[in-house]
C-alpha cells in the first residue's frame, strides 16, 4: 500500500506518516502542495492519497478534481485532512468525489477509523 | 486644486464705471467709495467660493473614506477577532508544551526504572556466568527475568502510547500557522489603509477607493471555538460524519 500525502506543514506531514505508519502503512511519500503532489500521483503506483486543503499552489480540492480527471487516477481513494469546516466545503468536497473527510485538530483513532471505512467500502463495492 | 476664475467683464464694467465716476468732478466722495466697495466686494466673493470649494473637497474626501466600510470592518471587527485568535494561538501553544512535557515526566521514570532492573539482571547475569549463582540464587534470577520481561512489554507500549501523544500534539503547529498567517494579512491590509489616510491628508486631491478586500469565496482555516465564521460551521468530526452521512456516505 503506497500512500501520498499532501499538506503545506511539514509538521503535519510528519504526524499524518507517524500514524500511518503505527496503522502499518510504511510505504509513504510527500508533497508540498497539488503542483508537487499531482506529478507525483501520476508517475507513482499510488494506492491512496491524504490531502490538505488549503494550500499555496494548487489547493487539495483542485487537486482533487485533478484526480477525479485523470483516467489512469480517477479511482484513486482520496481522503481530506483539513481544518476548513464549512458545511458548503464539505459538501463540495462530496460533490468532487471525496472518500473520506476529517477535520483539523483530529485524532489517531479518527484516521484509523476513516481509513478502515474508506477500504471497507471499496471491498464491499 | 482648479481656481474659479474672476468674472472679468464684471471686473471690466464696475472698473471703467469707477474711471469715469473719478473722471467727472460731479461725482461725491461717497459715490466713489461705494463703487471701490462694490470692486472689493468682487474679489471676496471670489475668495469665499474658492475658500468654500476646498472645504467641500476636504469634506468629501473625508466622508468617501469614513464610509469605505472595510475600514469601520477592520476596526470594529477585524482587530478584536484578530486579538482573539492570537489569544487562540498562545492556548494552542501552551497546550501543545504541556501536553508534551506531561508525557515526558511520566515517560522518564518508566525509562529510568527499566534501565535500573537492567542493570541488577546483568550484574546477576554476569554472577551466573562466572558460576557464581547458587540454585536458589539462579531460580530467583529466572523469576527476576520473567518479570523484567512482562514489565518492559507494559512500560514500553505505555512509552509508545505516549509518544504518540507527543507527535499528535505537534498539529499546533499547522493551525497555529494558518491563523498567524491570516493576522499577518490583516496587518499588511490595516498598512494600505493608513497610507490612503495619509494621502487624503496630504493632498484633497487623493480620490483613489482604498482597494475593497476580496469577498469571493475565501476559505477560512482553522475555526476558532466562538469565533466561527459562519453559522454552517461544523462543531466536530462527528457533524462532518453526520453531514456526509446525510450526502449518503
Amino acid at each position: 500500500m503506497k500512500i501520498l500525502i499532501v499538506d503545506d506543514f511539514s509538521t503535519m506531514r510528519r504526524i499524518i506518516k507517524n500514524l500511518l505508519r503505527d496503522l502499518g502503512f510504511n510505504n509513504t511519500e510527500e508533497a508540498d502542495d497539488g503542483n508537487t503532489g499531482l506529478p507525483k500521483l501520476q508517475s507513482g503506483n499510488f494506492d491512496f492519497l491524504v490531502t490538505d486543503w488549503n494550500m499555496p499552489g494548487m489547493t487539495g480540492i483542485d487537486l482533487l478534481r485533478a484526480v477525479r480527471a485523470d483516467d489512469k487516477l480517477k479511482t484513486l481513494p482520496v481522503l481530506m485532512v483539513t481544518a476548513e469546516a464549512k458545511k458548503e466545503q464539505i459538501v463540495m468536497a462530496a460533490q468532487e468525489g471525496v472518500n473520506g473527510y476529517i477535520v483539523k485538530p483530529f485524532t489517531a483513532q479518527t484516521l484509523k477509523e476513516k481509513i478502515d471505512k474508506i477500504f471497507e467500502r471499496i471491498e464491499n463495492a | 486644486m482648479e481656481s474659479t476664475p474672476i468674472n472679468r467683464d464684471l471686473l471690466l464694467e464696475k472698473a471703467q464705471a469707477l474711471i469715469s465716476s473719478i473722471e467727472s468732478p460731479e461725482t461725491s466722495d461717497e459715490q466713489l467709495e461705494t463703487q471701490i466697495e462694490e470692486i472689493n466686494t468682487l474679489r471676496d466673493n471670489h475668495l469665499f467660493q474658492e475658500l468654500g470649494k476646498m472645504t467641500r473637497e476636504i469634506h468629501d474626501s473625508i466622508m468617501q473614506f469614513r464610509m469605505d466600510s472595510r475600514i469601520s470592518d477592520l476596526a470594529e471587527t477585524d482587530i478584536p477577532d484578530a486579538k482573539d485568535r492570537l489569544e487562540y494561538v498562545i492556548e494552542m501553544t501552551e497546550k501543545a508544551a504541556n501536553t508534551a512535557m506531561g508525557v515526558i515526566e511520566e515517560g522518564s521514570p518508566v525509562a529510568e526504572k527499566l534501565g535500573a532492573e537492567a542493570s541488577v539482571l546483568k550484574a546477576q547475569w554476569q554472577k551466573f556466568r562466572k558460576r557464581e549463582l547458587s540454585p536458589d540464587e539462579l531460580r530467583a534470577m529466572g523469576n527476576d527475568v520473567e518479570a523484567f520481561f512482562d514489565e518492559s512489554e507494559q512500560m514500553m507500549s505505555k512509552l509508545l502510547s505516549g509518544f504518540t501523544e507527543i507527535l499528535m500534539a505537534q498539529d499546533f503547529q499547522d493551525l497555529t500557522g494558518q491563523i498567524i498567517r491570516q493576522v499577518i494579512n490583516l496587518v499588511h491590509e490595516i498598512e494600505t489603509n493608513l497610507v490612503e489616510l495619509i494621502k487624503i491628508q496630504g493632498e484633497t486631491q487623493a480620490k483613489e477607493q482604498p482597494q475593497k478586500a476580496q469577498e469571493e469565496t475565501r476559505l477560512d482555516g482553522p475555526q476558532v471555538p466562538g469565533k466561527e465564521t459562519s453559522d454552517d460551521v461544523m462543531k466536530g468530526q462527528d457533524d462532518v460524519d453526520d453531514l456526509l452521512a446525510s450526502l449518503g456516505f
